[in-house]
C-alpha cells in the first residue's frame, strides 16, 4: 500500500503543525443542566459531550460494593461522528475503550468517600478526528470536578504517534489511520503517574521511551488549559452570584 | 465479575511476600509459571494450539473464510479475534456475550498480532478488491487461574504458526478451494508479557489471586524485528491503579527479556 506523506519537507504536519504541537484546545465546563457535572472539549476537529451523574444509587443494587463507589464509564461515538455512518450500537472498540477511560479515571477519584453508590460517566463523541478516547478523558476529569466529586488530580491525556520515522504529538485521524503507531496515555500530572497506556503499531524500545516524554509534555499543556478552564469557570459563577 | 472474600485476606500476605521479593506459589518477582504449548490439537481447524500457563488453560483455534477485503486495504487478507470466557472456566464467568474483559483481551491479542505483523497478510490476497481470505481467531479459555492476556496470546500465535491454509484455483471471478494445503505465511513471533504491580513491586505472569489484589497490570508484547532487535508491537495498561514512568520503563525492560524467553520455547521455532 503506498503510504500517504503526512510530513512535508520542512517538517510540518497535515495542519501545519510542528511535531510536538497539539491542536487547538477548547474547553467548556456545566454545559448540561440535567447532569451533575458536564464537559464539552474541542481537541482541533474532535469533539466530545461528558456528563456525570453521581454519587449516586446503583441499580441493580447486588453491584453495590460496601466500602466505596464504583465508577461506571461509557464511551460512545454518535453515527454522525465520522464520515461513514457508525451504527449506534455499542462496538468492541467502544467497549473496550469504556473500560480503559474508566480505569484512567477511577486512581483520581476517592472512591472510599461514598460507600454503596455510583459514579457513571458518559462520553459522547459527536465528531471523531483522532485521540477521542484522550479527549473524552480529559473532559470527564473536568465534569468530575464540575459535579464537585473529590479527587487527588487531574486526569490529562493525550496521544502520541509515529508517521514517517517521525513521534508527533496529538494524533488526528489521518496521522491514526497511516501512521506506524498509535500511543494515547493518561496521567494524573501532579502526581506523576500514569493512568491510561495503551500502544499499537511497532517501536523500538527508544522511541517508546521518547513517546513517553513526549506525552508527558502534552500532558501538561492539556493540564494546564485543564485548570485554566476550571478556574475562568468558577470565577464566572462567583460573579453571577 | 463477582471477586471472593479470600484474596482481601491473602492481600496482606501477598504485599509483604513481594515486598521481599517473594510470591505466595513460591515464585521469584520475574519468574513465570510453567508452559505447556500443544499444536494441532484438532483436526477440523487448519490451525490449533492448547497452552497450559501454570493452571491457566486456553485452546485457540484458527478458521479461514473467503470474504471481502476491507475497502482501505483491498488487497490484504483480513485477521478477526474473538474471545469467550466459558462459564466452565471460572465460577465468576457466566454464559452470555463477550464482556469487557473478554472484548479487551482479544484486541490486546489482536494489536500484538497485528502491530507485531504476525501474519503475512498480503498473501492471503486471492483476488485483488474482490476476495481475500479472513483469518478468524477463536480463543476459548477453559481454567482461570490468571494472566489470560499471555496464555491467549501464545496460543493465537501458535494455532497461527501451524496453521494449514487451503490452497484455491481463481476462475474468472469465482475462488475455488482445493483440498490440498499449504502453511500460513508467518513473518514474526509476537509475545506478549504482562506484569502485575504489587505496591512498588512488579511480578511476571500474575496468577489468579495476584491479579485480585493487584494495583494495576500492562501488557506489552515484544517482537524481533528486520535488524535482529526487539520492537514494541502493543501496549495495555490495565486496572484501577497507576504506574510511575520508572515503573513502566522497569516492565519494558523486564518484559523484553521475558519474551525472548518465551519464543524459544514456540514450537519448531516457529517454522
Amino acid at each position: 500500500m503506498e503510504r500517504k506523506k503526512l510530513i512535508s519537507d520542512d517538517g510540518r504536519r497535515l495542519d501545519g503543525r510542528r511535531f510536538d504541537e497539539i491542536r487547538p484546545i477548547k474547553f467548556k465546563i456545566g454545559i448540561l443542566k440535567n447532569a451533575d457535572g458536564s464537559a464539552y472539549i474541542e481537541l482541533g476537529k474532535t469533539k466530545v459531550i461528558v456528563g456525570v451523574y453521581g454519587p449516586r444509587e446503583l441499580h441493580p443494587k447486588h453491584l453495590a460494593v460496601p466500602d466505596r463507589c464504583i465508577i461506571q464509564a461509557r464511551y460512545h461515538m454518535a453515527p454522525f461522528s465520522v464520515k461513514e455512518r457508525k451504527s449506534p450500537a455499542p462496538s468492541r472498540r467502544e467497549i473496550e475503550l469504556s473500560k480503559v477511560i474508566r480505569e484512567a479515571l477511577e486512581p483520581a477519584i476517592f472512591v472510599e468517600l461514598f460507600p454503596r453508590t455510583t459514579i457513571d460517566i458518559f462520553a459522547e463523541v459527536i465528531q471523531a478526528d483522532g485521540s477521542t478516547r484522550c479527549a473524552a478523558i480529559s473532559a470527564a476529569s473536568l465534569a468530575l470536578a464540575d459535579a464537585g466529586i473529590p479527587m487527588r488530580d487531574l486526569v490529562a491525556s493525550i496521544a502520541v504517534a509515529k508517521v514517517d520515522n517521525q513521534l508527533v504529538l496529538d494524533v488526528m485521524d489521518e496521522e491514526d489511520k497511516y501512521g506506524l503507531s498509535d500511543m494515547p496515555i493518561a496521567m494524573m500530572p501532579s502526581k506523576n503517574v500514569i493512568t491510561l497506556l495503551q500502544m499499537d503499531g511497532m517501536l523500538t524500545c527508544e522511541e517508546f521511551k521518547k513517546s513517553l516524554e513526549l506525552a508527558k509534555k502534552g500532558c501538561m499543556e492539556i493540564y494546564k488549559k485543564q485548570k485554566e478552564a476550571l478556574e475562568s469557570y468558577f470565577k464566572n459563577i462567583k460573579e453571577e452570584k | 465479575m463477582a471477586t471472593s472474600p479470600i484474596p482481601s485476606l491473602k492481600r496482606k500476605q501477598i504485599y509483604e511476600l513481594a515486598e521481599s521479593g517473594k510470591r505466595i506459589d513460591g515464585r521469584g518477582l520475574v519468574d513465570m509459571r510453567k508452559i505447556e504449548i500443544s499444536t494441532n490439537i484438532l483436526d477440523k481447524a487448519e490451525g490449533s494450539a492448547s497452552v497450559k500457563l501454570g493452571d491457566t488453560y486456553v485452546i485457540a483455534g484458527v478458521k479461514f473464510e473467503v470474504s471481502e477485503p476491507f475497502p482501505d486495504i483491498p488487497n490484504e487478507g483480513v485477521l478477526s479475534v474473538s474471545a469467550e470466557f466459558l462459564p466452565l472456566a471460572s465460577p465468576s464467568f457466566e454464559a452470555g456475550p463477550p464482556d469487557e474483559n473478554a472484548i479487551e483481551l482479544a484486541r490486546v491479542v489482536d494489536r500484538a498480532l497485528r502491530g507485531g505483523k504476525a501474519i503475512n497478510t498480503q498473501k492471503l490476497c486471492l483476488i485483488p478488491g474482490k476476495k481475500v481470505w479472513t483469518v478468524w481467531v477463536d480463543i476459548f479459555v477453559f481454567d482461570h487461574f490468571g494472566n489470560l492476556i499471555d496464555a491467549s496470546a501464545l496460543a493465537s500465535l501458535c494455532a497461527l504458526i501451524t496453521a494449514k491454509v487451503p490452497k484455491t484455483e481463481i476462475i474468472g471471478n469465482e475462488v475455488k478451494i482445493l483440498d490440498e494445503y499449504e502453511p500460513l505465511p508467518i513473518n514474526s513471533l509476537p509475545i506478549t508479557i504482562t506484569l502485575a504491580k504489587i505496591g512498588d513491586k512488579l511480578l511476571v505472569d500474575p496468577s489468579l489471586e495476584e491479579e485480585e489484589v493487584m494495583d494495576c497490570r500492562i501488557s506489552i508484547a515484544f517482537v524481533e524485528g528486520k535488524d535482529n532487535q526487539e520492537h514494541i508491537c502493543a501496549v495495555q495498561k490495565g486496572g484501577k491503579g497507576a504506574f510511575t514512568y520508572e515503573e513502566i520503563l522497569r516492565a519494558i525492560d523486564i518484559a523484553k527479556v521475558k519474551s525472548q524467553e518465551v519464543r524459544k520455547i514456540i514450537p519448531c521455532g516457529g517454522k
